[in-house]
């Protein structure tokens, strides 16, 4: 297969619909955070980009909406040469140029705080940052609470950035600014908006 | 304030249904088509693309048939459509210089490189009505010359060489601004302004313009040039990884001169005022300059004094779909405010009268002041 | 761009397909009976293309408005991926374009459509550019100065 043919391959289907679908799963698990919602799609993008975190960008991204990708993604031709075909997104140089961030590899990827949090006028021009991950729910587990979380709520995401909990607490002490993540593993999607909260283990 | 009230849902569908009716008027005279709108009230549809921002002569032509040919509801119409529509990228800047000219005059230079050609214009007609045109009689083919192929110069760059004009504009920042995209925020870049006026009210801008030509922040100009012309709209294509050409959009382009004396900011010199319109729209081009200039006063450390040099009162005013919302909203059900007012007029009214009838109590105890 | 030429010649097919006219692509089509059984990938979908002009004519970029565009991909059974992007709403021209760009990058087809179909639609631009410039041309205003005579 010649490179524009991958490249022109393996977008939605049936776009409208299908975007309406993924966005609809999205919504849904931004407004109930840590919950895991399923999302099967036909994508099918380069490696090692995976379906469900290519479905959210093809679902959110567009050419307003700079994009960064990973070191992974980044070193991909394929991978950024689909993504601009079927979003017509523009890449971010920086991170905190970036409206969406995919990372491959949350272990490796750069300090939170370094992505765009907003500003106090306009906390909505920040990074919403996906994550791809192995498992939603056989890592280490994570203790959330916040809105959308009636008592609390268990999630465990694989791999994650390394001290993320410390990361997330910093984060959050400068709401309305942060970043809001979505964590999509091959089949599934969990959200961490940046009201919810990390406790230990026992709260 | 605004109570939601139910009722009138038959009033309003039978209200449409006489609304489409009227619009299509006599039954026995034929229908408009959308090309007879498009090629024969051009300029209509220009304005309704410049004003609506979208370029798109087809579209123009059926809103404002469907607008029943109120130009502000069918640049209502375009606007709306336009919120449908995912944006794909941005072009390439357009190059006037390479425009495939129509039309090109210039008041201060007589004897220009390319010449000046009047084009179809309206100038220099008697403005009498002319009853040939109620009938449908044959028009003579358009006069052919040779012409070589040579791209016209732009005045300013002739104007340029003697270094007695500033430069083209430059920007304050590197973000091109995008008032579709981000709330506008006063002070504005001049980017965003020139956004703002080129999709501006044409009436609006031609009566800012005026004043300054009256005094109201008097800016010396001059039409250095009015260029119309098609375009080559060009787009980078990402999955093809070149350039293309997506086709031809005719537009306006008027380079206002304007002397200037100086200021502690620019040494003197002429200045500029800039107007980049769709379609053939030279009254709105030429406005759209004078405005640009005027709201340059901040940058150019000129007082402020006029109107139409306030920058937050031009913008925030120029835009006619704005403006329709906000002065036709005044429509729409009021009633518990206007209960509310009501009964705060009867209380002053009812503390007026006590007060008069406690003053003229006091007056009677002196008989002497009355009458 | 492995091969610039190509590129070049890629670009300006796609570029006067785009500015032709629909009717006459369209005509020229069907008299060079090229077969068009393809896999949409893409559209044809309409849009908006954002308009950029310079201030002062060739100073800082900004944006005076934008333009629909209609934009399609399609994929051939050997394979090869064609895109067209045209301004306007034309859903049929915009699939023709990106038809013809695939088959294109087969060097036959290549020269059968720029004999049959890209030539004539170039050709038919010229005339019509050259038309509206002598048009123009007839009213270009000869001045001459009324001389002051002394006597």
């Amino acid at each position: 297969m010649t490179i524009s043919e991958k490249i022109a391959r393996g977008g939605f289907a049936d776009p409208v619909f299908a975007a309406q679908t993924v966005f609809r799963a999205v919504m849904d698990a931004m407004a109930r955070p840590g919950a895991v919602h399923g999302v099967s799609t036909d994508v099918r993008p380069p490696s090692p980009l995976n379906a469900t975190a290519a479905a959210v960008a093809l679902t959110l991204a567009d050419a307003d909406t700079p994009l960064w990708l990973g070191a992974e993604l980044a070193r991909s031709d394929a991978v950024r040469g689909w993504l601009s075909f079927h979003t017509a997104v523009p890449f971010a140089e920086f991170i905190s140029h970036a409206g969406f961030a995919i990372v491959a590899n949350p272990a490796n990827v750069q300090p939170l705080s370094g992505f765009a949090l907003g500003t106090q006028e306009y906390p909505d021009r920040s990074t919403t940052i996906i994550m791809q991950v192995e498992t939603l729910t056989s890592g280490a587990p994570m203790t959330l609470s916040g809105p959308g979380i009636k008592g609390s709520r268990t999630i465990a995401p694989h791999p994650m950035p390394g001290h993320f909990k410390t990361q997330w607490r910093d984060i959050n002490g400068h709401y309305p600014r942060g970043v809001d993540l979505v964590l999509a593993s091959e089949n599934a999607i969990a959200c961490l908006p940046r009201t919810t909260r990390i406790g230990e283990r026992e709260v | 304030m605004y109570v939601a009230v139910k009722g009138g849902e038959t009033a309003i569908r039978n209200a449409h249904r006489l609304l489409a009716n009227r619009r299509r008027g006599d039954p026995s005279v034929p229908s408009l088509t959308l090309e007879q709108i498009a090629e024969q009230l051009a300029l209509a549809c220009d304005r309704v693309m410049s004003e609506g921002s979208v370029y798109d002569r087809d579209l123009a032509a059926l809103a404002i048939k469907q607008a029943r040919g109120d130009l502000i509801e069918a640049i209502f119409l375009l606007r709306a459509y336009r919120t449908t529509l995912p944006r794909f990228g941005y072009s390439e800047p357009v190059d006037t210089a390479a425009m495939q000219v129509e039309r090109r005059i210039s008041a201060t230079y007589k004897d220009l490189p390319g010449g000046q050609m009047l084009g179809p214009t309206f100038d220099y007609t008697h403005r009498l009505l002319d009853p040939a045109l109620a009938g449908d009689e044959e028009v003579e083919a358009p006069e052919s010359h040779e012409s070589d192929e040579t791209p016209v110069v732009r005045v300013s760059d002739i104007l340029a060489r003697e270094g007695l004009i500033e430069n083209d504009g430059v920007s304050e920042s590197e973000e091109i601004g995008d008032l579709t995209r981000t709330p506008m925020e006063f002070p504005m870049n001049r980017d965003t302004r020139l956004q703002a006026l080129s999709r501006g009210d044409e009436g609006f801008l031609l009566a800012l313009g005026y004043s300054t030509q009256r005094g109201y922040a008097r800016s010396h100009p001059f039409a250095g040039e009015i260029r119309i012309g098609e375009v080559d709209v060009e787009f980078d294509v990402p999955e093809l990884g070149f350039t293309v050409t997506l086709g031809r959009i005719r537009v306006t382009e008027c380079q206002m001169v304007n002397q200037f004396q100086g200021s502690s900011k620019a040494p003197p010199q002429f200045t500029r005022g800039y107007g980049l319109v769709f379609g053939q729209s030279e009254r709105k081009a030429m406005a759209m300059a004078l405005c640009d200039r005027a709201l340059r006063a901040t940058e150019l450390g000129e007082d402020i004094v006029a109107a139409a040099q306030d920058e937050e009162f031009v913008i925030s005013h120029s835009d006619n779909v704005q403006a329709t919302g906000f002065v036709e909203h005044l429509k729409l059900p009021h009633y518990v405010d206007f209960q509310a007012e009501l009964d705060l007029v009867r209380r002053m009214r009812a503390e007026h009268a006590a007060r008069r009838d406690s003053d003229s109590d006091s007056d009677s105890a002196m008989p002497e002041a009355a009458e | 761009m492995a091969d610039n030429t190509a590129g070049n010649a890629r670009q300006e097919r796609l570029s006067t397909l785009a500015s032709a006219s629909s009717a006459e692509l369209i005509e020229l089509w069907d008299r060079a009976g090229i077969d068009s059984a393809c896999e949409m990938v893409r559209g044809p979908e309409i849009g908006l293309v954002a308009l950029r002009g310079r201030i002062g004519g060739g100073g800082a970029l900004f944006n005076f408005g934008e333009a629909t565009v209609t934009r399609a991909t399609v994929r051939l059974e050997n394979g090869a991926v064609g895109h067209s992007v045209a301004l306007g709403r034309d859903r049929r021209k915009a699939k023709l374009i990106a038809i013809l760009d695939a088959l294109a990058q087969d060097p036959d087809m290549e020269s059968k459509i720029d004999a049959e179909i890209v030539g004539p639609l170039k050709e038919s631009l010229v005339v019509r550019d050259k038309k509206r410039r002598a048009e123009t041309a007839a009213t270009k205003v000869d001045f001459f100065t009324m001389v002051r005579g002394e006597d």
